[in-house]
């Protein structure tokens, strides 16, 4: 894999992608709601949200499948909000893959190239190229139906690269592999992209994938982006409730802030009350939010503060033991690492619970 | 679901004993596959092979020969007809895309207003027998008919429309685009939006599109259609025979079979001929369907993005489907005018109007229609019957040899109806009923050929209707108690009966129109079926009044049973869909 980059480096000239106020509606739909996003040249950048969340639909107006009822989307500084799809440059490499079924793999990546008017000793060049970059060069003749699914998504994404996009758009691209493949793909997906340098756009619903591939992440919802950041700073510093909960396991306490002599203090609902540190600040209506690692059975440590609970009932994760514990109403989920020959707490049975207020936040919404 | 079947059946004690069994069938199937064998052995496998041992043997000793197939060869009528029909079933083919092409782009691809009007008027043809149509094209378009009349009084020009060979073709031509308009518009439907817009992505659009990538993965469902056109045209014995033109091989065949006699070994050289271009055209249509199933649309994906169009598309597009449409249903206004009219020659517009044809029609020639209902009614009846039958044992048994029965069923469609009219005469004349007259006199034969035409057709209705039932429903009668003759009384048939239902309708409506095999088999008035009555009436010119009352009154009870099958497929599809 260490060959020399067959297709002319697009590295050095990638282009950034400025979505400026977009907003799209079907009918009484509103799709997409004032979205404003900046991917920067050669950033591998991933739309990552729930099923009509309005990632794809945004994924297809950049590609100019869908128009806008306003705002614009920048190329390289360049608006291209009123070019039709085929004037674009950006290639897409679509969720079904689209392979034309009457034409070989070969004629399949040349399609683009035919349509520019490259000369055919080029495009000759080129296809080779493209397909030896994914590692098909031997099956250039076959037809999209002989191949596997993951031979045919790495023929799609040779398709879209032989033209040189500006841009590469990937629609859910591994949704339809096996669990195995997709962990593979990924990785070469996210390969090829390093070698390219390629500024890169890849719509998922799964985080998982998100986390691993991406630069950085816009988490949508509801036709608006509620947070962008690194997968370490969306995880770490989730925004809102929504991402908190998108993106990882998340414990959500309800409660109120009571002031008694001076200090805050949380009342979980169901009767259990924490200190509030002073120096934290917490919202109006706030929620506590931590994450199953941020707590623990038994012993507190230092700095930690200390919660009656219940043991509901335990999941065996394999490297970790997780501990459904309910505190007051609500239930919580905890992790302890797993050492075997451990006892098992039983359900039924009252723990204290460790919590580490320094890793959990206070989200209003 | 294959698992699931295995572990069904090895739960009874007596499979999992005998290995044996488990792959052969209950006594009770067999015998019901040995009375389909022998049904189709009788009425279909027999009379075309006799037809075929004919043509290849010598008159009188029966010694093989191929002095026949010479003798046709050397004559210059047949191989005359044999290019005639050649060049009317090619020109068929061409004329009729000109008609389908421009429908199906512009209802599939624009958003179109008139689209559902589109799709409903483009079947209309396919409800009116072909040669009923031509008499009303000739009173329309021919020399003297209403179109070449206004032309002449308007621009002093006449166009022949119907002279010749130009008749034959121009009413099939209308009669037949349907079946390329569906299957067209249905590959056009089932391409994935996702392969037009990947085009468009690297930079395709407009028509390098339509040629490079809309067109090719439409191209299955366009020759899967004409090729079908190719053969009805090929086949047909009653369209030409109506407007003259013997020089054709179908009215070759039948000619010399009923004017030279049963004897004559011309008529079954003929009919190899046609039951071999059949089987070709049939091979070039499967060849060019192989490896290209390219019904590409995803969940979710939708067929081709409808683009808005422009005011002036608009205008050219409803110029063209009003044309289209004025021309495809011109048999049908012809007929209905020619119903009602008194007189009409030599002018644009019959002289005057009135109902002394119907009142001929349901009197003295009622007897065509009660005839056709009853022949129709139990064709369309042994199809279902033996379509479920074949269903069952071809799809939830594994009797040996039961795809047998599927392709010999099925092979029915490669044998033009004049074929099996002769193939019956020659079979069944020597069989003597217990008063002496011929079988092949007998009326119940117009039934049994008609059930035979429309067999394959009803066993992939009865096919589908049952491939739709998951074998778990079946699984779970048995599993509480049920046995495989109760479990098919009460859950596969009450399931199936929708798709019988509506087999049994189309294979009823168009079993009552149908007359390529049945002109053959009628041997008196009396016995006459519907089609023959109209064939009958539309020879002379006197009787084209009553002949277009009583199409009109065909087209009336088969447009009713297109109707009602299509409202019974519709509802059933939702019961399942509820079941689900």
């Amino acid at each position: 894999m260490n060959q020399p980059l067959p297709i002319s480096s697009l590295g050095a000239n990638a282009v950034d992608v400025d979505i400026r106020n977009v907003d799209l509606s079907y009918g009484s739909n509103h799709v997409l709601k004032g979205i404003n996003l900046h991917i920067r040249a050669g950033e591998f950048f991933a739309f990552l949200g729930p099923s009509g969340c309005g990632k794809t639909t945004l994924l297809r107006l950049i590609a100019g499948f869908n128009q806008a009822d306003g705002g614009e989307v920048l190329v390289g500084g360049r608006d291209i909000s009123h070019l039709p799809p085929w004037r674009r440059d950006v290639g897409m490499v679509f969720q079904s893959y689209a392979l034309w079924p009457h034409m070989t793999v070969r004629r399949n990546v040349a399609f683009g190239l035919e349509e520019r008017k490259v000369p055919k000793a080029e495009i000759a060049r080129r296809v080779t190229a493209a397909l030896e970059l994914v590692g098909l060069a031997h099956l250039a003749d076959r037809r999209p139906s002989q191949l596997s699914g993951g031979q045919q998504q790495r023929v799609a994404v040779a398709r879209t690269i032989a033209i040189e996009p500006k841009v590469l758009l990937l629609d859910e691209p591994l949704s339809n592999l096996d669990a195995k493949m997709r962990v593979q793909v990924r990785r070469e997906l996210r390969d090829l992209q390093q070698r390219l340098g390629l500024t890169t756009i890849f719509v998922t619903h799964d985080q998982e994938e998100a986390n691993t591939i991406c630069d950085r992440i816009a988490v949508m919802n509801d036709g608006i982006v509620q947070q962008v950041g690194t997968p370490m700073e969306l995880y770490e510093k989730p925004a809102n409730l929504f991402v908190a909960n998108f993106l990882g396991t998340a414990n959500i306490l309800p409660g109120r802030v009571v002031r008694e002599g001076g200090e805050r203090f949380f009342d979980i609902e169901g009767g259990v009350r924490l200190p509030i540190p002073a120096h934290v600040v917490v919202p109006e209506g706030a929620k506590l939010v931590f994450r199953p690692q941020h707590a623990s059975l038994g012993k507190s440590g230092a700095g930690d503060v200390s919660l009656p609970g219940i043991i509901a009932h335990s999941e065996f994760l394999g490297s970790t033991l997780r501990y459904g514990v309910k505190i007051g109403a609500a239930e919580v989920s905890i992790d302890t690492p797993f050492h075997s020959g451990e006892a098992l707490h039983e359900p039924g049975s009252p723990v204290e619970i460790g919590l580490s207020l320094r890793s959990a936040l206070w989200l209003a919404s | 679901m294959a698992g699931a079947t295995t572990a069904g059946r090895a739960q009874t004690p007596s499979a999992s004993s005998k290995r044996s069994k488990r792959l052969s069938a209950s006594p009770g199937q067999v015998a019901v596959a040995l009375g389909i064998a022998a049904f189709l052995v009788l009425f279909l496998i027999v009379p075309v092979g006799t037809v075929i041992y004919v043509a290849f043997t010598e008159k009188g000793t029966g010694e093989f020969t191929l002095v026949n197939f010479l003798d046709f060869a050397q004559t210059d009528l047949f191989i005359r007809s044999f290019w005639n029909s050649l060049y009317v079933s090619a020109m068929s083919v061409v004329v009729a895309s000109v008609f389908a092409l421009p429908l199906a782009y512009i209802t599939t691809r624009f958003e179109f207003r008139g689209a559902m009007l589109i799709q409903t008027l483009g079947f209309l043809p396919l409800i009116m027998p072909p040669f009923v149509g031509a008499v009303a094209m000739l009173l329309l378009f021919g020399r003297n008919g209403t179109v070449n009349l206004l032309l002449d009084d308007w621009f002093g020009v006449k166009v022949p429309f119907m002279e010749g060979l130009n008749g034959v073709i121009f009413v099939q031509a209308v009669h037949y685009f349907p079946f390329i308009l569906i299957n067209l518009s249905t590959a056009l439907r089932n391409i994935d939006r996702a392969m037009e817009e990947a085009a468009q992505n690297l930079g395709s659009s407009g028509f390098r599109l339509f040629r490079r990538i809309v067109f090719p993965l439409a191209m299955p469902g366009y020759i899967a259609g004409a090729s079908l056109v190719f053969v009805k045209v090929f086949d047909d014995l009653a369209t030409p025979l109506l407007l003259n033109v013997k020089d054709m091989l179908a009215p070759q065949a039948y000619l010399r079979v009923t004017s030279i006699g049963i004897a004559d070994p011309m008529g079954y050289v003929i009919s190899v001929v046609l039951i071999c271009m059949s089987i070709l055209a049939m091979w070039v249509s499967a060849r060019a369907m192989r490896g290209k199933d390219y019904a590409t649309v995803q969940r979710g994906g939708g067929g081709l993005a409808k683009r808005r169009m422009r005011p002036w598309e608009s205008a050219i597009a409803y110029a063209v489907v009003l044309l289209i449409l004025f021309l495809v249903l011109a048999p049908h206004i012809g007929l209905l005018l020619l119903s009602f009219a008194t007189v009409w020659s030599f002018s644009p517009l019959p002289d005057a109007f009135t109902l002394a044809h119907y009142g001929r029609v349901f009197g003295e020639s009622f007897i065509y229609v009660k005839n056709t209902m009853v022949y129709a009614s139990i064709a369309g009846l042994i199809d279902v019957v033996l379509g479920t039958a074949i269903a069952y044992l071809v799809l939830r048994t594994k009797l040996i040899g039961r795809e047998w029965l599927d392709w010999a069923a099925t092979a029915a469609l490669a044998i033009p109806g004049v074929v099996l009219g002769i193939g019956y005469l020659r079979t069944f004349y020597d069989v003597r009923l217990p008063n002496g007259t011929p079988l092949a006199a007998f009326w119940i034969v117009i039934v049994l050929a008609l059930a035979i035409r429309r067999l394959p057709y009803a066993l992939r209705a009865c096919y589908a209707a049952l491939q739709q039932i998951s074998v778990s429903l079946e699984e779970a009668a048995e599993n509480l108690g049920a046995t495989k003759l109760r479990t098919i009384r009460r859950v596969v048939l009450p399931l199936m009966a929708g798709g019988i239902l509506a087999g049994f309708v189309t294979s009823f409506a168009t079993a009552a129109v149908e007359l390529s095999a049945t002109l053959m088999l009628v041997q008196s008035n009396a016995d006459a079926p519907l089609a023959y009555g109209l064939y009958v009436f539309m020879q002379s010119a006197a009787g084209r009044g009553p002949g277009a009352a009583l199409g009109v009154i065909a087209v009336l009870l088969v447009a009713l049973c297109t109707f009602a099958s299509h409202l019974i497929i519709e509802k059933s599809q939702k019961v399942k869909a509820a079941g689900r």
